[in-house]
């Protein structure tokens, strides 16, 4: 499982991760070997349903997993060539907020609702700069006037519960880019918002990463915002990247089943009236992940092979890969050569 | 599944639902009234779906309560194949609750976790005795079960026992249970993962099939409304703001709201960006206690004018498309590829 080249001094490197859930009822392998890699100044999207371990790949980048019931038997997590997985919590601080930043789905549960905005944008920059009241309420006021918050300075002393959902939301955002980071991991941002206001949300995560030459993860569940955003694209499914190409590639022409049915499953305008195509069966427990491929229980393509071999990252040329047996039938048959 | 022989089945004539905001805990005084649904009038026909979309607080979910007749209107009148249902009680009432049945939105908190399966699905007939003796209950939901896609034999089992698609084809079986002509469905898919949504989608459309029911389909997914409906209403801020058939809303929509709700949907196409035109709405949704004057749009409309502030544009047919429109300044604009 390793879909990247292996050329050093890529901004964030990933290497063959392992996270488990002990739990009463079993061993939950929530994250079974996934690598990738992030580049200054690039987007990749993380695209998965409930349970494919998209957000507990954000949080062990993050370090903010529950350890326990969370552990990582084994797994590298480079920064800027560091391994953070073997960083003491001290020195793993430093990055968490400083160099990575996070945003949530819910923002305002994310948010204390008994502190103004101000003070919690700028909660980072009294404690680790030591920057005094007056500076901290005047970065304050500038981060929120970065986010395009209308009336900076007379918001800053509001309450959480005072912004709507979507200025909620670039309240977290002017919270995260406080530290200036170099990475911001987007935890469905746009998720708990209304279509017009995801849109304004996508389109602020957009410009500030262009003007801060910030690097992005955005790990999300819609197909369609990752479209209109992403450089690049892994798809997972139970616990592991099925897919990676860049965007264009990946939705002209996907190489693994499990893409195809996802993107075959929306519908679309020729679909009027036609029943649409399903992925059969549900996800699977991942107390009992089926052998060999996870996916092959729904699976059209299945043979033989795929209940006996976990599909090796097969390499597909320009930076694709695809865990599938049939990885190269899959893309033809989706019109890809 | 055009309806063509246009029997008329819900029939909605000026709904208004206004909540009232009090001062005071002993002399609660009116300080004000939160106006969810101000004025809707439709007509659903036999066999059809009629999409409801909107954006959180438009009055769509008050809108299904009241024809769940679980909210009494503030004024206007809704029948049910001609009979006024805010006007009948007793034995009259009890029928119309069994032909109008719900889908809900959450297939997690809509199920009774103590109850069995069986037990939940066979509640309505101890409500509604004379559609199923007390012998032949076990085999009607056997029957129904089957119906929708889950094995008869579970109906032992809890709803913990199954996924978010199989709970929610339970939450299907359950309003099918009393043989309903009408059902409403409120966000049936969007708690839904893609590939699950899918197959609820296809099951409600082979059902509505099968037994001739009509749907009223509400939900935000545009992409998910256009591929059941047969006829879509757009509603802003408790008012519907344009009406008429799929073709209609998707390619020749005159309201400005519904060109900006359908040019902001992202759409899992990477091409598509180049040649989209994007509208992108300024600032949020005005609160339903204190809507703008005239027209409701006009604060984040950039074709308002004086007029929209004093005057409200009626919901009738415009000189741009045939199709009614509440839009002074109604004209086509093809805004989805």
């Amino acid at each position: 499982m390793r879909p990247i080249d292996e050329t050093p001094g890529h901004l964030l490197d990933v290497r063959d991760l392992y996270v488990e859930f002990r739990t009463r009822e079993g061993v939950a392998h929530v994250i079974n070997g996934v690598s990738f890699y992030l580049d200054a100044g690039e987007a990749l999207a993380v695209l998965g349903e409930s349970g494919s371990g998209k957000s507990v790949t954000a949080q062990a980048v993050m370090g903010i997993l529950d350890m326990p019931p969370a552990m990582i038997p084994s797994g590298e997590i480079r920064y800027q060539g560091e391994n953070l997985l073997a960083l003491p919590e001290e020195k793993r601080r430093h990055v968490r907020g400083q160099e990575i930043g996070m945003i949530f789905q819910d923002a305002l549960s994310a948010l204390n609702p008994v502190f103004p905005v101000g003070w919690q944008i700028s909660e980072t920059l009294r404690r680790r700069e030591g920057l005094s009241k007056e500076e901290a309420r005047n970065r304050a006021v500038e981060l929120m006037e970065l986010v395009k918050i209308p009336a900076a300075r007379e918001r800053v002393k509001d309450y959480p519960h005072q912004f709507s959902g979507g200025m909620r939301q670039r309240v977290m955002i002017a919270t995260a880019l406080a530290m200036d980071p170099k990475i911001l991991i987007a935890d469905e941002p746009t998720t708990a918002l209304d279509v017009t206001v995801q849109a304004q949300i996508m389109d602020l995560l957009g410009d500030l990463r262009r003007e801060l030459n910030m690097a992005m993860i955005l790990i999300t569940h819609d197909l369609g915002v990752v479209a209109d955003v992403a450089d690049r694209i892994a798809v997972m499914y139970a616990g592991r990247i099925v897919e990676h190409a860049d965007v264009h590639s990946l939705y002209a022409a996907p190489a693994h089943p499990y893409t195809k049915g996802l993107l075959e499953s929306i519908p679309r305008l020729d679909t009027k009236g036609q029943e649409l195509s399903t992925i059969r069966g549900l996800p699977p427990n991942l107390m009992r992940i089926p052998p060999g491929c996870p996916f092959h229980p729904r699976c059209p393509y299945a043979e033989p092979v795929c209940v006996e071999q976990v599909p090796p990252s097969y390499d597909l040329g320009a930076g694709r890969t695809s865990a599938c047996h049939f990885a190269e039938e899959v893309r033809r048959d989706s019109g890809g050569v | 599944m055009t309806a063509v022989a246009s029997e008329e089945m819900v029939r909605v004539d000026g709904l208004v639902k206004h909540f009232p905001i009090t001062q005071g805990i002993i002399f609660k005084k009116r300080i004000g009234a939160v106006k969810a649904v101000d004025g809707v009038s439709f007509t659903l026909y036999k066999g059809e779906t009629l999409g409801v979309v909107g954006e959180s607080g438009c009055g769509k979910s008050t809108l299904a309560k009241m024809l769940m007749h679980l909210e009494t209107p503030t004024s206007g009148k809704a029948y049910f194949q001609g009979k006024d249902m805010f006007a009948i009680s007793g034995g009259e009432l009890r029928r119309l609750r069994r032909n109008i049945q719900m889908v809900m939105q959450d297939p997690y908190t809509s199920l009774n976790p103590r109850m069995t399966v069986g037990d939940i699905i066979g509640e309505p007939y101890e409500i509604h005795t004379e559609v199923a003796p007390r012998g032949d209950r076990r085999r009607r939901v056997q029957e129904l079960l089957e119906l929708v896609g889950l094995n008869p034999e579970h109906l032992n089992r809890y709803p913990h026992q199954f996924s978010g698609g199989q709970r929610q084809r339970i939450g299907i079986a359950r309003a099918l249970a009393l043989r309903p002509e009408v059902i409403v469905c409120d966000e049936p898919v969007s708690a839904l993962d893609v590939s699950i949504q899918a197959q609820v989608i296809n099951l409600l459309e082979k059902l509505q099939d099968e037994l001739g029911l009509s749907y009223i389909f509400i939900a935000h997914d545009l992409s998910v409304v256009r591929h059941i409906s047969d006829r879509v209403a757009v509603m802003y801020l408790g008012k519907i703001v344009e009406i008429g058939t799929d073709d209609e809303i998707y390619n020749r929509p005159t309201h400005p709201y519904t060109q900006a709700l359908l040019s902001a949907v992202p759409v899992p196409d990477p091409t598509a960006r180049e040649h989209r035109e994007i509208i992108r709405l300024e600032g949020d949704v005005p609160s339903p206690a204190d809507p703008p004057s005239g027209c409701r749009f006009r604060t984040r409309c950039w074709k308002a004018q004086e007029v929209c502030a004093v005057e409200e544009p009626p919901l009738v047919p415009r000189e741009a498309d045939p199709h009614p429109s509440a839009c002074h300044f109604a004209e086509q604009r093809h805004v989805v590829a």
